[in-house]
């Protein structure tokens, strides 16, 4: 157990860095998602989560899972690393929450637990059921949209969308030096790993964990002074400006319709 | 506390959003004059140690782990407008792009963590460690409990959140649309792990990095030398005392009991239970008034019942501007009975 702790946070690390990495090579990959222009993509897969929030029919959200699915599969992602990192993963979550709504929410009786006066209720059974659709089919177009866009191409669209541009700006160093961060904190931890020998207590470990965290505190404020000198080196004076180079092409002049549908198809049906 | 999409009704995350924009847009006003400066690398890389920090596993007490936000280190250090976006970055990062926590549900996420959490870690750190030496014990613990406070609210804001949903939003036969728990489950089930595990983690790490910064970095911490209120300063405050205090017969044109707020008698009258039903949404009352209510309301009789001791006093209005100034002195009084006790015990520490 003692050190149970830290190969539990350099698993989480690791776990980051590659879905990170993953992402980005499939960001890059020649699908038909990846095809689009983020501008479109953004908007039209934003609009589809917020057609999943709206739809109150289990079946009308199975549908748009499908749809997501398929886009899924033209836009050459692998399945099963879908469904290892974001199917099973939100299942889990969803399942935990949602399946004690069979027997707590209160309704027509479907079947009467043979012990105490529990039962499952045909509208417990049915909210169960409609909440995991539902965070299936929004988590799986979220996912989407991060797979098949580079996160720079997703600012630059942010941008061209009207978000302020210090707000982009920042977003784009915050994810720049999360990855930075994180490989300090993972060569903190495996050095020091290396080095420990023996069983911490449960106060040792806090410990550790804590000054582990101090340290990487202090080197995250002293990196914010070197990366303004940096800027202002490179001729940084407070202005940032960013490219949008974005073009429409036929291909997204037929997506925005396509989405448009199927937002317009999944709120009619979902009623 | 990430609340993943479809937990919430759209109308809720719009709502959230609605909530948190004019916080957003002030924050950003307020850090863009600095964000030219030494302030935007900071603020950026102060959400990317948010995030880090936030994959710590903490070793508990009891053996398990917990994870903390850094919403308190982040509100002492930075102020909470800069924490506010810091930690907003942090989550829409998490939400774009490792999907944890909804796009939808950001706004919801945003208000209970980044600018609840933020002003709640900075007020309680403000509050407790008013007056502290920067070398002070006190400053530490106040640390601790502004990040213990401040997840522990946050979590509550978002357990009323899911709590609400089945209330708000079900369908014809009655099962709900979205998150399936109604207050009186949602509440226990959210703050037990809070109070609990994820509360002690954010304060062990809250406090730990607070006394590291303190002993190596106080730079950082920019704190104040006890401050000196100077008595013009005060004069606006007490003016909107004096204001308020006269202003307090308004209550009067409200017609009827706040709802929620029924006395027993209240169910015993036609008119008062018109007045009920009609703000219930024609719920159908019962027959008296709950065998619960009913004995309680009896435990404690106030001084002043409804704003005035109607033996006494004959005229509402002046009823509820002599319960505004006994109400007003008391705080008073009580703060500066507190004050004194402060400044007694610190000053027998010096000696």
């Amino acid at each position: 157990m003692s050190r149970s702790f830290i190969a539990k946070t350099l698993r989480d690390f690791t776990e980051v860095l590659e879905r990170t990495l993953v992402s980005e090579d499939s960001a890059h990959g020649q699908g038909l998602l990846q095809s689009l222009d983020p501008r479109v993509k953004l908007l039209g897969l934003m609009a589809l989560v917020v057609a999943t929030s709206l739809s109150r029919k289990i079946v009308v959200l199975g549908v748009l899972f499908g749809l997501g699915i398929v886009l899924a599969v033209a836009s050459r992602l692998s399945l099963i690393s879908l469904a290892k990192s974001v199917w099973l993963v939100a299942f889990g979550f969803t399942f935990m929450i949602a399946a004690p709504a069979v027997l707590l929410v209160p309704g027509r009786v479907l079947y009467k637990l043979p012990l105490g006066s529990l039962a499952i209720t045909a509208q417990g059974l049915h909210s169960a059921l409609l909440l995991i659709v539902r965070v299936e089919t929004a988590t799986t177009l979220s996912a989407l949209l991060v797979l098949t866009t580079p996160w720079m191409q997703l600012l630059k669209a942010l941008r061209a969308l009207g978000a302020p541009v210090e707000l982009v700006a920042l977003l784009a160093m915050t994810h720049r030096y999360i990855m930075l961060l994180m490989e300090t904190a993972n060569a903190m931890f495996e050095s020091r790993q290396s080095r420990m020998v023996g069983r911490l207590n449960g106060r040792e470990q806090r410990r550790l964990m804590v000054n582990t965290g101090s340290v990487l505190l202090s080197k995250t404020m002293n990196m914010g002074d070197q990366v303004f000198q940096a800027m202002q080196s490179r001729g940084f004076r407070g202005e940032v400006k960013l490219l949008t180079d974005f073009r429409l092409r036929t291909q997204d002049y037929v997506a925005i319709p396509g989405f448009a549908a199927a937002f317009v198809a999944v709120i009619l049906a979902g009623k | 506390m990430h609340i993943p999409d479809g937990y919430l009704s759209p109308l809720t995350c719009a709502t959230m959003y609605a909530a948190s924009a004019p916080w957003w847009w002030a924050a950003l006003r307020r850090t863009r004059r600095k964000l030219p400066g030494r302030r935007g690398p900071q603020l950026a890389l102060f959400a990317a140690f948010s995030f880090v920090i936030m994959m710590f596993n903490l070793p508990l007490p009891g053996g398990t782990t917990g994870h903390a936000v850094g919403m308190g280190i982040a509100a002492i250090v930075l102020g909470p407008w800069a924490s506010l976006l810091a930690i907003s970055f942090a989550l829409t990062i998490q939400a774009l792009f490792f999907g944890d926590g909804g796009i939808t549900t950001l706004g919801a996420n945003c208000f209970n963590m980044a600018i609840v959490g933020s002003f709640a870690a900075w007020g309680i750190y403000s509050l407790l460690s008013h007056g502290a030496a920067p070398e002070s014990r006190r400053r530490v613990v106040a640390a601790a409990l502004a990040g213990y406070g401040a997840i522990n609210l946050s979590a509550l804001l978002a357990a009323v959140e899911f709590g609400i949903q089945p209330m708000l939003f079900h369908d014809a036969s009655g099962a709900p649309l979205y998150a399936p728990y109604p207050l009186r489950i949602a509440i226990p089930a959210m703050m037990l792990g809070h109070l609990t595990i994820a509360g002690i983690a954010e304060a062990v790490m809250c406090a730990g990095l607070f006394n590291y910064l303190r002993r190596n970095e106080p730079a950082l911490l920019n704190i104040p030398s006890p401050p000196v209120i100077a008595p013009r300063a005060t004069s606006g405050m007490w003016v909107t005392l004096a204001v308020a205090l006269l202003l307090t017969p308004l209550g009067i044109l409200a017609g009827g009991a706040a709802w929620g707020e029924w006395a027993a008698k209240d169910f015993s009258t036609v008119a008062s239970r018109a007045q009920i039903a009609s703000v219930s949404g024609a719920t159908q009352l019962p027959a008296s008034a709950p065998a619960g209510l009913a004995r309680l309301s009896t435990l404690w009789t106030a001084p002043m019942p409804d704003y005035a001791p109607h033996r006494v006093i004959k005229s509402a209005a002046f009823g509820y501007l002599l319960s505004a100034m006994f109400g007003v002195g008391l705080i008073l009084s009580a703060t500066w009975i507190a004050q004194r006790l402060w400044l007694f015990a610190n000053q027998r520490r010096t000696e």
